[in-house]
């Protein structure tokens, strides 16, 4: 398992102009229809907005693990992370926006060192659902990392946490060594705090995303599954689970290309796609902000460096009502979002 | 044999409707309807058709199934345990013919 980012490490593949080509050609010039022409096939071209409900922002790619399968391509050797003055430009669109959900990202985003500043100033706005993605390792890290919980449920966060599987095997292959125990020690700690346990209000959910060149499978029966063999084994408590599919980009992409699976995967993602998805796909109700302050579609886009289509690209220069007339930039890693039961970062979407 | 069992062949097995349209449709209700949540789980179908899918040799089928097990969650050991069931099957079927080759061996034999 690689221990760097694939730009440290110095990887063609790690520059967004490559994966953008690589998923341009090959398969989708002769065999697959591009995703533009799937969805002019159900006259959803071009992909217009909904209403704005979600707004996540990226506070940096830094984080204490390097996951296989990371579309961020984060790492301990990242070091884009956002700064202070960026922050307060989103602050002052936090206080302004129409959207109901504010998602903090990374990397791990607690490894910002401005991070609980910005917590603390962003819950002063009233957001309704206030979302913090944390890869739990993060709270078992290092001491002043232990306080976590108590300072998530002073701000009524909403945890949000990746746990590929409820086997150590399966974890720790795609998260890295010792992952998992570290996230059962995490869980642990933050249901002592009341997070995730039934009927508490301090929310915690867990992300599932397969562990290879597969798509996931119905996510009420994985859901089962983890509450079922998590308890039994650790007695963890959690709220729901989100079953998200791999985007073939950044370390995934690599993987697939470096295992001989793209073709086969691309094909897999082609024939699961789900018209239904469509119509509730991430990019339509969302904006991601990237830790310097630019504007995308969704998380994915920003890491393929495709800003929104509008002359307003950057949060100093946020308008919301203008923002929303765009057209949202598609490429054919958006199959990963409409195979299926359709995927987002809230789990399935259909 | 170059040809033969290529991977990506499995992509284009839905193209078989294009030389006999209505048959080709009939086999793929039919092979839907089959897997679909009945009486056995979908997970216990996937299971079986691993199985079969070593016991009838297909490659094509061991790849579909052994990737619609990922899919569901089945561990490794679950799937291997499936193949042996399969596997087990086929020996039994052959071993029990061994009572034909006895029976005969004594009716030729003084």
């Amino acid at each position: 398992m690689a221990t760097k980012s694939l730009k440290a490490r110095d990887r063609l593949i790690a520059k967004a102009n490559q994966q953008l080509k690589f998923l341009k050609s090959g398969i989708f010039e002769d065999e697959l229809p591009t995703f533009k022409e799937k969805i002019s096939e159900i006259n959803q071209h071009p992909l217009q907005p909904k209403k704005l409900e979600i707004l996540q922002i990226n506070l940096g790619y830094m984080c204490n693990q390097v996951c296989d399968h990371c579309h961020v391509d984060a790492g301990p050797d990242r070091k884009e992370i956002m700064t202070i003055e960026t922050m307060r430009s989103c602050l002052r669109v936090i206080e302004s926006t129409g959207a109901h959900t504010l998602d903090l990202t990374g990397g791990a985003p607690e490894m910002n060192p401005n991070f609980r500043w910005f917590v603390e100033e962003a819950s002063k706005a009233g957001i309704q659902d206030f979302i913090v993605r944390s890869n739990l390792t993060i709270i078992e890290a290092n001491k002043k990392y232990h306080d976590l919980p108590n300072f998530f449920k002073k701000h009524n966060i909403h945890v949000i946490s990746s746990m590929p599987h409820w086997t150590e095997e399966k974890t720790d292959q795609q998260r890295g060594k010792g992952v998992f125990n570290k996230s059962i020690k995490a869980l642990l700690r933050l249901n002592q705090t009341g997070y995730g346990m039934p009927d508490s209000k301090l929310k915690l959910d867990l992300v599932y995303n397969p562990s290879g060149a597969f798509l996931p499978t119905n996510q009420e029966s994985l859901e089962k599954s983890f509450k079922d063999k998590l308890y039994k084994q650790f007695g963890i408590h959690f709220h729901q689970l989100f079953a998200i599919t791999n985007l073939p980009i950044s370390r995934f992409l690599d993987y697939l290309i470096a295992s001989e699976n793209y073709e086969d995967y691309m094909d897999s993602l082609v024939e699961a796609f789900n018209p239904a998805a469509v119509a509730n796909v991430m990019c339509r109700n969302t904006l991601s902000v990237s830790w310097d302050g630019f504007l995308y579609d969704c998380d994915f886009n920003q890491m393929l460096e495709m800003k929104i289509d509008s002359h307003r690209q950057h949060i100093n220069d946020y308008d919301e009502a203008e923002i929303q007339q765009r057209t949202i930039r598609i490429h054919q890693h958006c199959y990963g979002c409409t195979a299926g039961a359709g995927s987002s970062c809230q789990g399935n979407i259909t | 044999m170059a040809e033969y069992y290529e991977q990506k062949d499995l992509r284009n097995f839905g193209k078989i409707t294009e030389w006999s349209e209505d048959l080709g449709n009939k086999f793929f209700d039919y092979y839907t309807k089959v897997f679909e949540e009945g009486k056995l789980t979908g997970r216990e179908k996937s299971l079986i058709a691993l199985a079969v899918a070593h016991v009838v040799k297909c490659p094509y089928c061991i790849d579909a199934y052994t990737k619609d097990g990922l899919q569901r969650g089945i561990t490794k050991e679950e799937m291997m345990e499936a193949v042996h069931t399969g596997a087990a099957m086929e020996a039994g079927a052959n071993l029990v013919h061994a009572t034909q080759m006895m029976k005969k061996y004594k009716k030729l034999s003084h």
